[in-house]
């Protein structure tokens, strides 16, 4: 048998395509609930109470300093097998939701600092300006500094969604059946075709992740603000 | 953090005070809030009872769980920082070089272990060089683990070589030409040395995700500090364990953060690069210091 046959039927014994579906479902409901998440605190880091900004602040140090594989392992040895805590009655959605959850929580520390760095990409005479027109905090923030600092944080907010699509294979971790679990079963039973596995495997990956890379450089230039 | 202060809010009058005083005192009962919910689910369910814990202040626990974990984990992180360093710089320069096909063979590569996730890599290369038995199978999943964050953090790295240099001034270069060095010359003695000071920051910080994804290495069966902790933590209480061993990564890469940020403030008069520290998270992100 060719190359290229035993290549094929291999695919075409395993879900590959689906497999890759679960990591961009993981990518898809990760990515809104660490947006969310992100956005609260970063309101919490800028605003002018100190218990807030403590409070995010620690948040953050404590996340983005974790690794990402210990907090999949607590979510389902600690939360679910330990303290028996589900999120879903049905046994395969549950590891889902648990690494939703874990990739969340991860993720949101690094939108944080996204958005603000990007608070920081508005110069000084913008929220000055805004305070000499009689604006307070809330309306300067939502009407001259959050637009202008939204648009400034698309490169490290690009970047953080890109970290979020390739960190959904850590999900393997929490038991989720996902692209680097299949990968993993295909070549420990087709050791004849390892590179080529691996190649197809990666080069999804550089599919989805490369253009994301080129959206993200567009917008960031398309939206600066010019200054 | 002072400099976004000045941003958004004016020095506040007594009105003002009053309200932030209101709300941070509102502020404070909610977190108080947030964690007594945290603590009472736990002790609800019998975690926080001092007999789930005292495995953990135990002279075998550290002597033959964490502490040879934590070595496996530093010395997996502290071989591929060596590895990764030299990669970076090797196609850091190549994506600089006069000859385009280098160029071009140099960003393919950069580009490609980018985009690739490293827990994939790992799993790759643990299983390919497990069937091409050339080492001995106890020194697979470190090869493994070193081999995968070699090739996507030198890939970070690279791009960082490459950026740094992009953005020293460009009378840097046009200065060695004109006393007749080669490009060569140019690039080795004049641009990287500076653009290597001011990149030290980023650099440290990508030593942070080194370190971090280390932890990876559970899953193709390296036994560093996360495989340690949850072996002690089957035998005693897993959740405890799990947590332990997370607060010795955030202490680490907590001194390693750190330092990266006061670098970076340090370094800034020093060199006529940028030493600012691109956002970006831990496994995987490809830090785009543009």
């Amino acid at each position: 048998m060719s190359f290229l046959d035993r290549y094929a039927s291999v695919l075409s014994q395993y879900d590959v395509l689906g497999a890759f579906w679960v990591n961009i479902q993981l990518t898809f409901w990760a990515a809104i609930g660490s947006f969310v998440l992100g956005c609260l605190l970063a309101l919490m880091r800028i605003s002018p109470i100190a218990s807030l900004r403590g409070f995010g602040a620690t948040y953050v140090q404590l996340l983005r300093n974790t690794p990402l594989t210990i907090l999949m392992f607590i979510a389902v040895l600690g939360v679910w097998t330990q303290l028996q805590i589900k999120l879903s009655g049905d046994f395969q959605q549950n590891f889902f939701n648990f690494a939703v959850v874990a990739l969340s929580l991860y993720h949101a520390a690094f939108v944080c600092e996204a958005i603000r760095s990007g608070v920081n990409t508005v110069p000084v005479g913008q929220a000055e300006a805004a305070r000499a027109i009689g604006l307070s905090f809330l309306p300067s923030a939502r009407l001259i500094i959050f637009p202008q600092a939204l648009r400034g944080s698309i490169t490290p907010l690009g970047n953080t969604l890109i970290a979020l699509t390739k960190n959904t294979t850590v999900a393997t971790a929490a038991s989720v059946a996902e692209a680097s679990g299949l990968m993993k079963t295909m070549i420990e039973f087709n050791s004849d075709i390892v590179i080529a596995i691996f190649l197809t495997f990666a080069m999804c990956f550089v599919v989805i992740v490369i253009p994301m890379g080129l959206i993200t450089t567009w917008a960031s230039r398309k939206w600066a603000v010019k200054r | 953090m002072k400099a976004n202060l000045n941003v958004l809010f004016d020095a506040q009058g007594p009105r003002g005070r009053r309200l932030t005083l209101i709300f941070n005192v509102v502020g404070l009962l909610l977190a108080a809030a947030v964690i007594w919910w945290l603590l009472a689910t736990l002790a609800d369910r019998g975690q926080l009872s001092w007999s789930r814990w005292s495995f953990a202040f135990t002279a075998n626990a550290w002597e033959n769980f964490y502490l040879p974990g934590l070595v496996s984990t530093l010395k997996a992180a502290l071989v591929s920082i060596v590895t990764s360093v030299a990669f970076g710089l090797l196609f850091g320069m190549g994506r600089l070089a006069p000859n385009a096909l280098v160029r071009a063979v140099c960003t393919v590569i950069v580009e490609f272990f980018r985009a690739v996730p490293v827990l994939l890599m790992m799993i790759f290369f643990w299983l390919w060089i497990g069937f091409l038995d050339v080492v001995p199978p106890s020194d697979l999943p470190f090869l493994a683990v070193v081999l995968g964050l070699t090739f996507y953090n030198g890939s970070v790295i690279a791009e960082l070589v490459r950026s740094g240099v992009h953005q020293l001034p460009k009378g840097q270069s046009e200065a060695g030409l004109a006393v007749g060095l080669t490009h060569g010359q140019v690039l080795r003695s004049i641009q990287l040395p500076q653009a290597l000071v001011a990149m030290l920051p980023s650099m440290l910080s990508q030593f942070v995700v080194i370190l971090k994804d280390t932890a990876l290495g559970i899953i193709i069966t390296y036994p560093e500090l996360l495989d340690s902790a949850r072996r002690l933590g089957s035998a005693n209480s897993m959740l405890q364990s799990l947590l332990i061993a997370a607060v010795v990564f955030i202490v680490i890469n907590f001194v390693l953060t750190s330092a990266a940020n006061w670098l970076s403030g340090y370094l800034s008069s020093r060199t006529s690069g940028r030493t600012k520290i691109p956002v970006g998270p831990g496994v995987g992100a490809p830090e785009k210091a543009a």
